[in-house]
């Protein structure tokens, strides 16, 4: 069968890439005048391009044998083998979940991009070649075509912010690029190290390989500059609002549902199985970093006048139970961050696009602006209403499960980090709910919102697939959590001898 | 020296020969050849004879050698720079032709020039004598101050032409006292001589006398602190001629500095190591912040090369196998996207004339997407950021770095890198975000072409790094 193929995952990885050449061939090879020709067709490349990578995915979700802990589909191409270096890509039951939810998310921003209406060619090959990169960087097993993937998507995003962005889009452009760039600049020096001790880029061979203590603190320390900003955590987390907030919606979307995830991934990758006695030292820090992330983010949300920036803020605190649960070290706080980011991947990109259907009607995101939404669109403050109840938590929704189950995690470790985390749900119902009030309920004052039509059908088909989406991973969560099991299992089991192993 | 030794001294020659002898030749072709296609017919010759020299450096040189009692070298260090100098001299002198021919400027004088000042660095790379060194550099120097200050009517031409002649006369001084000093320590002139000398407990003026050479081919490499003329003279001279600066001139200057360093002063490593760590961190500092508020593109580019060559100084301070092929990656990969920049230079071409304001640039990525895309992936590449060659460069030099211990010098590398990708991605922004305001007639195919292939090879040179490290991995194991 064709999943059998060696390459199928490059195939998978690269087949956006490929719609992208196809669009600018198109967009090259046509006359100017065919400018509105050009526009549809590559917004017709771009989805059937994403569906097909869609496709692909799920075909390797079924092919996927979650019993196996090690990595699947791997391919490996002889390239720079002087020095040890080579292309290698696989999956195992962490990164194919990304793999997925990538893949899904994506056709969901090519539609969500109907207001995009300059320079649509250029939009849509930057988008596909972002999804390029980020599967890339989830089935990357070597060290030197992670790190290409995980820079490389630094490019089309910030042409995405910069060119279709807001009004403030070249400071957040550049500060996004310049943030990230400069964590991920120390990383590439601790994997240069890696890659010395090792004598390989190969993470299935680094991942077998114990560093010193002292080195791990180190190497740990450079990782964390770059996972931290990508995730992003407190402190360094003001490049994020900055980059919503001015990003086109469907950059929003993408931003918060996957390039926050690599973060996540980054660690789970890297830092946990490759430094674990460096991350038992550093764990406390994170709590605390994790715990004023969820505390204070969620604060600074409730204060916010702007809704994208709000939940933006709210994507900083979610985040921070995820560094919390992966950071327990134990089966159920891992699992629970594992989970917590699927399912935050469906759900701020959801609020994301909900803020964007209010956006292209009224062109404004004060928050101040609306209110009594609901009488004009009862549809769409149903839909709204859901993913605000999914994002606080409510019990039936995926929010419910990675909060519960990072927080348990967090409770194992110690009283005080699952307690800080309680008080970060209610904190996180508070600013929703109040923003939910603010800008759904009450009379209609500002006599324009009168103008506000309900969802048409291209909003329903963005909608429909992450409502089932979140309702589904909250009344089953074994979806997620059987295929990360056993990869998660063995990463626990490795992490805890390891630190048995010096312990002695 | 025997009679029967000198056919096999001059085969290892080849190269120079053909372009010293080239070079007379089409002098004579151009003065006793009159008439209005002179001028062209010589270009388009010497282009010839470049890619000639190179094929001949490649294919012809036979076997490695040294030459007339040693003051010659050749090795595979000296073929793999010798092919890289003479092909990008080639493509510079392709899309000079245009430019000349527009601005009135092309005169047979032109090209011989060129062909004289790389057959002084052809002659650099594979100096293996003091005297050898300085003739190389004096060749390629004068030919290069004359084509500074080319455009004689244009003040800003003659002024970088001056200042470069006046700075790169006291650097000459320099070097020649360092050369002095070395001589009368070692009593030698010679690289071979002078090595076992250095493997010695070397003397504190031996020590003086390889400082002082250090600082004069610090000032050919354009490297931190002594970077002044760049800014002026990349800005003065006409486009062509800066191309042939910052790509052949400089891989002649850095190959002559490693194999400086690591054949005769292989044995001092610990005295020159912290000079050029902080050659290298002053040059990379000097680069990213300097070209942070410049508004000429050419300008900009200046501060560009000081920046690159301090990341090639990092490679050098390395001081090991993997220093070298790093080195040549790294220049190659750069010399590659800064013939493509050049040459889009070239290509801001109003109607008015040529343009080199960052600003005219604005809106390029929709005025002329082929152009734009072009510029915007040399960028990337030059500022070596991933998926772009021009990452691996850096990463191999950040990698020869990390291997010698020198960790510092890595972070530090890779921080400078971040705050010049504040200026590539200015380029970028200017040419993506800002709405279009000038319109550039279309260039020459040769401008046209050089740009595009150039931009392509960012991305397409990719598979074949492979091979490309192969060559220079080769390189480095038959050094020290």
């Amino acid at each position: 069968m064709f999943s059998e193929l060696d390459a199928f995952l490059s195939i998978l990885t690269f087949t956006p890439a490929i719609g992208a050449v196809i669009i600018a061939v198109f967009r090259f090879a046509s006359r100017p005048e065919d400018q509105a020709l050009i526009d549809r067709n590559s917004r017709l490349v771009a989805l059937v391009t994403t569906l097909v990578t869609l496709a692909f995915a799920v075909v390797m979700m079924f092919e996927f044998d979650p019993a196996v802990s090690g990595f699947q589909f791997v391919h490996e191409v002889v390239w720079l083998e002087q020095i040890g270096m080579g292309y290698r890509m696989g999956v195992d039951g962490i990164s194919v979940l990304f793999v997925l939810l990538t893949a899904f998310l994506m056709p969901i921003c090519i539609l969500a991009s109907g207001a995009i209406e300059k320079r649509v060619a250029d939009y849509m090959i930057a988008f596909l070649l972002l999804e390029t990169m980020i599967l890339g960087v989830f089935s990357a097993l070597d060290l030197v075509v992670f790190y290409v993937f995980f820079e490389g998507g630094l490019i089309p995003m910030f042409l995405i912010i910069g060119v279709w962005g807001g009004q403030n889009r070249v400071y957040a452009a550049f500060k996004f690029f310049l943030y990230t760039l400069l964590g991920s600049v120390l990383m590439l020096v601790a994997m240069i190290y890696m890659f010395m001790q090792a004598g390989t880029t190969d993470i299935t061979v680094l991942l077998e390989t114990s560093f010193s203590p002292q080195a791990q603190t180190w190497l740990w320390l450079a990782f964390f500059a770059s996972f931290a900003v990508k995730m992003p955590m407190w402190p360094v987390h003001t490049w994020l609002p900055d980059a919503h907030v001015q990003a086109p919606t469907a950059g929003s979307v993408i931003l918060a549902g996957v390039l926050l995830k690599m973060g996540g991934y980054g660690f789970l990758r890297f830092s946990l199985p490759m430094f674990p006695n460096a991350t038992a030292y550093f764990a406390p820090m994170v709590f605390v970093l994790s715990l004023i992330a969820i505390i204070y983010t969620s604060l600074v949300a409730f204060r916010q006048t702007d809704l994208k920036k709000l939940i933006a803020y709210s994507s900083v605190a979610h985040m921070g139970f995820v560094t919390l649960g992966l950071f327990s070290m134990n089966m159920l706080g891992v699992q629970g961050a594992i989970f917590q980011m699927i399912s935050h991947g469906f759900i701020s990109s959801a609020l994301f696009l909900c803020v964007g259907v209010i956006y292209d009607r009224m062109h404004t995101r004060e928050i101040a602006f609306y209110g009594g939404v609901v009488h004009k669109m009862p549809v769409y403050a149903a839909i709204f209403g859901l993913f605000v109840m999914a994002n606080v938590g409510l019990p039936g929704t995926s929010g419910f499960i990675g909060e519960i189950m990072t927080m348990i995690g967090g409770y194992q470790y110690a009283w005080w980090v699952g307690a800080g985390a309680a008080v970060g749900i209610i904190l996180s119902a508070v600013y929703m709910l109040t923003v939910y009030r603010d800008v759904v309920f009450g009379e209609i004052t500002n006599p324009k919102i009168d103008t506000m039509t309900d969802l048409n059908r291209t909003e329903w088909i963005i909608f429909v697939p992450l409502i089932i989406m979140t309702l589904l991973l909250g009344v089953s969560s074994t979806l997620v959590t059987d295929i990360t099991a056993a990869s998660v299992d063995a990463l626990i089991s490795n992490f805890d001898a390891a630190i048995a192993a010096t312990a002695q | 020296m025997t009679a029967d030794m000198l056919p096999h001294d001059l085969s290892l020659l080849t190269p120079e020969l053909m372009l010293a002898g080239g070079a007379m030749a089409l002098l004579m072709l151009g003065i006793f050849l009159k008439g209005p296609g002179t001028a062209r017919l010589v270009h388009l010759l010497t282009i010839a004879l470049l890619l000639g020299a190179g094929f001949a450096a490649l294919f012809l040189t036979g076997d490695n050698g040294q030459a007339f009692n040693g003051v010659f070298v050749l090795d595979p260090l000296a073929k793999y720079a010798k092919v890289a100098i003479a092909l990008t001299a080639a493509f510079a002198l392709l899309v000079a032709l245009p430019y000349l021919e527009s601005e009135k400027l092309s005169k047979i004088e032109f090209p011989v020039l060129f062909a004289l000042a790389v057959t002084g660095m052809v002659i650099m790379v594979s100096a293996n004598d003091l005297i050898t060194m300085y003739m190389g550099i004096e060749l390629q120097s004068l030919a290069l101050y004359v084509l500074a200050a080319f455009n004689r009517d244009s003040l800003r031409a003659s002024e970088s032409g001056l200042k470069y002649f006046v700075l790169g006369a006291l650097a000459s001084g320099l070097l020649l006292y360092g050369a002095s000093l070395i001589y009368g320590f070692t009593g030698a002139t010679g690289f071979n001589e002078i090595a076992i000398a250095a493997s010695s407990e070397p003397s504190i003026g031996l020590i003086f006398g390889m400082v002082f050479v250090i600082c004069g081919l610090a000032f050919k490499l354009s490297a931190s602190p002594f970077h002044m003329w760049t800014p002026d003279v990349y800005e003065g001279a006409p486009t062509p001629v800066t191309a042939l600066f910052a790509t052949a001139s400089e891989m002649a200057a850095i190959v002559l500095l490693a194999r400086f360093l690591l054949e005769p002063f292989g044995g001092m490593i610990d005295q020159w190591r912290d000079v050029i760590w902080i050659i290298a961190v002053l040059s990379m500092g000097v680069g990213a912040f300097g070209a942070l508020t410049q508004q000429n593109f050419k300008r900009l580019m200046a501060y560009s090369s000081i920046g690159n060559m301090g990341y090639g100084l990092v490679a050098i301070a390395a001081a090991s196998q993997t220093g070298v092929w790093a080195l040549l990656i790294f220049m190659s990969l750069y010399m590659i996207s800064v013939i493509g920049t050049f040459s889009a230079i070239l290509a801001m071409r109003t109607r008015e004339g040529q343009v080199e304001q960052i600003s005219d640039l604005a809106g390029l990525a929709q005025t002329n997407p082929g152009l734009g895309w072009s510029l915007t992936a040399l960028m990337f590449s030059i500022g070596g950021l991933p998926f772009f060659v021009g990452f691996f460069g850096k990463f191999f030099v950040v990698f020869a770095a990390v291997q010698s211990d020198l960790i510092i010098l890595a972070v530090l590398a890779v921080l400078f890198s971040v705050v010049s990708a504040g200026y590539y991605l200015r380029i970028v922004k200017v040419m993506w975000f800002d709405p279009p305001e000038v319109t550039f007639v279309r260039p020459a195919m040769s401008i046209y072409w050089v740009t595009r292939v150039a931009g392509w090879s960012t991305l397409f040179l990719l598979p074949a790094l492979g091979w490309l490290v192969y060559r220079a991995y080769s390189v480095g194991l038959q050094l020290i």
